[in-house]
């Protein structure tokens, strides 16, 4: 749901249970069989700093079952399924579920630190008039709550900004990513309608008003190229091509996924999805390529498969912004990108957009940070098994110039 | 037989209570007796500087005086002197030379309490099982062994009257502020603490009983002014009982006296009152319920019980979500399912706000949630492939009662039990859609569901053995009274109550007020008038139950008034529709609606001598459950009674339909429905079994 609509009255934990619970639902799981709850969580709320062991808690999970928060970025749920898959492999887990949280509408605000210093320092006060102490050296400006931004720490540049900036470096019109983004919307719009998105959604219920919520109310129906090319950009005044319209909206939302070995989803009686078959993330430069991730990820994910972009089937791509996404498709389709930063000979793809995220993405779908990695993952197993595909290929950018690819493979009957 | 287990180290003196082969500790004679010999060793014992009181039971310290043993008194003055030897017993307790420390976990509950309050010093541990209370006047009793002294006198006039006149539970924390509790810590750290205590208070390091006590309260307390605290306690006392209980009054009395004239002249009359109660029908009565209560919580086939994790509930309306809260309360996971998912959150919503209420007292917000987060909502039935037993509480009609047991079916695992909380329809009848009628049976609830403490489980000659047992083991898990009841036309409860209302509409046909009637038997003894209760079940809703049950009273020739269409038309249907036999529109329903009058076709008005209407009524009722026996509905005439006082409010204090009959003798109340009957007919019929018990001078208990 959008920040602060739906959502507005939940916290992470709130949301976080809400999956927890449809994953044992769902599945029948008896939840003490479970060896690990890993979940991906970006802007905490400091009351629930391990949130995937508080909600596991809330959500009825026996308090055997060992539960921690990974925090990478955008991506910080694939790292969570990630860290599942090495468990798995590594015996040291048979049943793991792995997601995300995120929920925007409940961002901590912040004191500076001169102030938060003198809130230290008051609780070894005595007496009332050493209060005076607390005011001294402070303006009242300095009382000011502070929000944090959506900004990378080390340039302290907005990621709208760095997205702009991307775009124009692969030479991306504002025309193809309000096109893009109007692409997303569309086809959420259709998935939506044709219920194809209703088995990887847990319709919820809460206070206060316990209204059903059964989808996702992102993604706009009714957009047009001409509304799009309306809207002023938003981080890069007067020039820039990245405005609201093409850009991820906030949201709150949580995901989860089941994670088994095979013996034991075998043996438990589950028919499986997908294999997941291989994962790499990467870093770059935060300054120029700060999404740029995926572009450098997949490349190298496909080697380590021994496949060529050709052999898959499926492509789920984490659109944070049109801009972003075009770009990353353009370095795949670019040779002199694949001779410079790759050291190819020759270009990673021609992409078949057929194959490019047709149930919609981030964009339309939503993004909130922590849970939108399971999402994706979630979406490209249903998606082998709906368009009848072997191998899927998941990528993602994040923050701090961060990337990520993971392969899946349809599970055979 | 041991009661204590004593072992002295470093002058501490640590007394175990623990009664032998018994669950918990008790306050019985030899109790008594044997804590006055162990004083006497541990007064002359000079290694022993201080006492510490704790209990070896699992979350109990003392639950109360042995109540089984009251049933052998014989005379009031035998009764007295029983009482005086205990108060003697606990005066030398709270003028021992050493300190006795009481180190209480766990339910301090009736004389528990009162030997705590005998002590120097009370430590109790902050556990939700820890809690104190003086519960007597529910059995309408009075605290015999000194709590009327020493109670207010620890937490003030005000606390100690209301805690003695409702019986409620203080828990640890709230104990400690009031001043009843001393101290407080951590179960684990219960002996190590109370021994430390115990010697501080040697060597006057901890200082006991000190209480801080606000200037309003030492007024009302200690000034003539309490007289308004008296009288504002007779009040609320008179408007709860109506005069029918004689135990209020009496503790009122009791304190006044010993507070006016001092512990000696209070615990006098403390011992007096005790004994006049104790022979009181109403003492008798609510003691009788105490154990037929306790019996409906046990469950006879406990051993073919087989265990139930997820519930599955249809329906998310009134009933349906308090069949789920009750459920998600005691652990179970729930499946919620309504027709459509709107309806079911819905419902979630409702047990939400309903749960919330016990939030900061006794819940968290994260205990809260946990409760919550096991209503799960059901889109279909997909997710009840792994419910154990579902509970329906859909429309009430045979189609959708089969046709969603027949959906269930389809998904639920083989030994899957399916409840119907029907009230009106045969269980038989919604059974014949099944593939397994052996797992079919009733679960018939009272509404609201989360405070009515009544379950009748209704089998049918199919039903299995383990299905019962298993659905007994549900109900009390969910906190419930659970009786178990034959399949025919309103079961137990329902089928009392019909004959009863009925008398009333005949009564307001006969030109009888609708006030004048409710007045009479809440007078009576009843929580709520017939009339007034119709209004809250709704008038459909009743008339549908009254029209179900009608075959069976004409086959005794009886027949029952129809709230016709006539009524329901006019949009007559109790407090729902704003109308019934009050108004509600505006007002509080508070006024009679004279609509009804019209409607039912009423003769012009009169009044009518209240032990009329009286009579009239509650031997209706009274009868009704003697045939419900003879017929086999219900097995014996505890779980007449049970169903009787829990599930539709007969007074308590008359001890359910059996046991009034006891009181009052089969053959007397024979001879009354005789009368009845000549004057006016066939619904005064007494049964063949109340006949033969009159004859053969036979008591139902």
């Amino acid at each position: 749901m959008r920040a602060g609509t739906m959502y507005f009255d939940q916290i992470a934990y709130d949301l976080a249970r809400e999956v927890l619970k449809g994953v044992l639902v769902r599945n029948a799981l008896e939840p003490a069989g479970i060896d690990a709850v890993i979940m991906g969580a970006v802007v905490q709320n400091p009351a629930t700093s391990n949130v995937a062991r508080d909600a596991a808690l809330g959500a009825g999970f026996p308090n055997t079952v060992p539960a921690y928060t990974v925090t990478m970025a955008c991506i910080s749920s694939n790292r969570a399924i990630a860290d599942a898959v090495t468990m798995l492999k590594t015996g040291q887990a048979e049943v793991v579920v792995a997601g995300g949280v995120e929920v925007l509408s409940d961002v901590p605000i912040g004191f500076k630190k001169e102030v938060r210093q003198k809130f230290f320092e008051a609780r070894k006060y005595k007496n009332p008039l050493e209060y005076r102490k607390f005011v001294q050296g402070l303006a009242a400006a300095d009382m000011l709550p502070q929000a944090p931004a959506i900004a990378e720490f080390s340039t302290g540049e907005t990621m709208g900004k760095s997205a702009d900036k991307l775009a124009a470096a692969f030479g991306v019109s504002r025309e193809e990513q309000d096109a893009y983004a109007l692409r997303s919307h569309r086809l959420a719009a259709e998935a939506t309608r044709e219920g194809r998105l209703e088995p990887e959604l847990v319709p919820t219920a809460l206070p206060p008003k316990f209204e059903a919520l059964t989808q996702d109310n992102t993604f706009r129906e009714d957009s047009s190229l001409e509304a799009l090319a309306k809207l002023e950009p938003v981080f890069v005044k007067p020039f820039g091509t990245v405005t609201a319209g093409n850009a991820s909206p906030l949201t709150d939302g949580a995901s989860a996924t089941l994670l088994m070995t095979e013996d034991k989803a075998l043996a438990l009686g589950y028919m499986p999805k997908a294999y997941l078959r291989n994962f790499v993330f990467v870093a770059q430069d935060p300054g120029d390529e700060l999404l740029l991730g995926p572009a450098y990820a997949t490349p190298k994910l496909l080697d380590r498969a021994g496949l060529s972009f050709a052999d898959l089937d499926v492509i789920e791509i984490h659109e944070a912004f049109a801009g972003q996404v075009l770009a990353v498709l353009k370095a795949w389709e670019s040779d002199a990108f694949a001779r410079d930063k790759l050291g190819r000979e020759r270009r990673v793809a021609d992409v078949d957009m057929d194959k490019v995220n047709v149930w919609g993405g981030s964009l339309s779908l939503g993004h909130p940070f922590g849970a939108t990695g399971a999402r994706l993952v979630t979406t490209a197993a249903h998606r082998l098994q709906a368009e009848d595909g072997r191998y899927a290929l998941v990528t993602a950018c994040a923050a701090g110039g961060l990337g990520h690819a993971m392969l899946l493979e349809r599970y055979e009957t | 037989m041991t009661y204590f287990d004593v072992y002295t180290k470093n002058g501490v003196a640590t007394v175990w209570l623990d009664s032998e082969g018994e669950r918990v500790n008790t306050l019985s004679q030899p109790v008594l007796k044997a804590f006055g010999s162990l004083l006497d060793t541990l007064a002359s014992d000079t290694a022993v500087e201080a006492v510490v009181l704790i209990s070896r039971k699992k979350d109990s310290f003392i639950v109360g005086a042995d109540i089984k043993e009251f049933a052998a008194f014989e005379t009031r003055e035998e009764v007295v002197k029983l009482i005086g030897e205990g108060h003697t017993l606990f005066n030398r307790v709270e003028s021992f030379p050493k300190p006795i420390l009481a180190a209480v976990h766990g339910a301090c509950v009736g004389g528990g309490l009162e030997l705590a309050l005998a002590c120097h010093y009370i430590l109790a541990t902050e556990h939700k099982r820890t809690l104190f209370a003086l519960p007597e006047v529910n059995l309408g009793l009075l605290p015999g062994l000194g709590g009327t002294q020493r109670l207010p006198r620890a937490v003030g006039l005000q606390n100690g009257l209301e805690l003695m006149l409702t019986g409620k539970n203080v828990y640890a924390k709230p104990a400690r502020t009031m001043g009843l509790v001393d101290a407080t810590i951590y179960p684990q750290g219960l002996l190590d603490a109370a021994k430390r205590a115990a010697l501080g208070l040697v060597d006057g390091s901890v200082a006991s009983k000190v209480r801080k006590t606000t200037l309003l309260e030492t007024v009302l307390t200690k000034t003539p002014l309490n007289a308004v605290v008296y009288s504002k306690a007779t009040e609320t006392v008179q408007k709860r009982t109506r005069g029918n209980y004689p135990a209020p009054p009496k503790i009122i009395e009791t304190v006044r006296v010993g507070m006016e004239r001092g512990v000696a002249a209070g615990l006098e009359l403390e011992a007096r009152n005790f004994a006049e109660l104790v022979f009181t029908p109403e003492s008798k009565a609510l003691r009788h319920l105490f154990f037929a209560k306790n019996a409906a919580e046990k469950n006879p086939l406990k051993q073919e019980a087989r265990k139930v994790g997820t519930v599955g509930v249809l329906g998310a309306g009134l009933m349906g979500a308090g069949i789920a809260q009750m459920s998600a309360q005691s652990g179970f996971g729930v499946l919620l399912k309504d027709r459509t998912l709107e309806l079911t959150a819905k419902g979630k919503g409702s047990i939400y706000e309903d749960v919330s209420k016990r939030v900061g007292r006794g819940m968290t917000s994260f205990e809260r949630d946990v409760v919550l987060g096991r209503v799960v909502l059901a889109a279909d039935y997909t997710t009840f492939r792994g419910a154990d037993l579902t509970i329906e509480a859909v429309l009430e009609t045979l189609d959708a009662k089969q046709s969603v047991l027949r959906e269930v079916e389809a998904v639920a695992p083989a030994d899957h039990i399916f409840a119907s909380n029907t009230s009106s329809l045969p269980i038989g009848d919604i059974a014949a859609a099944s593939r397994r009628p052996e797992t079919v049976l009733g679960m018939h609830y009272f509404s609201p569901v989360p405070k009515m403490p009544l379950l009748e489980i209704i089998t049918t000659d199919q039903t299995a053995d383990w299905v019962l047992a298993t659905a007994i083991d549900v109900g009390l898990k969910q906190g419930k009274t659970v009786i178990v009841v034959g399949d025919k036309p309103g079961f137990y409860a329902n089928r009392i109550l019909a004959p009863y209302v009925n008398e009333a509409l005949v009564l307001l046909q006969e030109g009888a007020g609708v006030d004048e009637v409710d007045a009479a038997m809440r007078d009576f003894g009843f929580p709520v008038g017939p009339l007034k209760l119709i209004d809250e079940v709704g008038l459909d809703v009743g008339a549908h139950v009254m029209q179900v049950m009608a075959p069976l009273f004409n086959e005794r020739g009886i027949s029952l008034v129809t709230l016709g269409d006539n009524v329901l038309n006019a949009g007559l249907k109790g407090r729902k529709s704003g109308r019934g036999f009050y108004r509600y529109e505006g007002g509080k329903g508070k006024e009679a609606n004279p609509e009804i009058y019209t409607l039912l076709g009423t003769r012009e008005r009169r009044t009518v001598p209240k032990s009329e209407i009286q009579e009239r009524l509650s031997l209706a009722m009274v009868n009704e459950a003697v045939y419900t026996l003879q017929e086999g509905v219900i097995k014996a005439p505890g779980d007449g009674d049970v169903g009787a006082v829990f599930g539709i409010g007969f007074p308590p204090f008359l001890g359910g339909p059996f046991f009034y009959l006891n009181v009052q003798g089969a053959n007397h109340v024979l001879a009354r429905l005789e009368r009845l009957e000549a004057q006016h007919g066939a619904r005064f019929t007494p049964a063949a079994l109340l006949r033969q018990y009159a004859e053969a001078d036979r008591t139902f208990y």
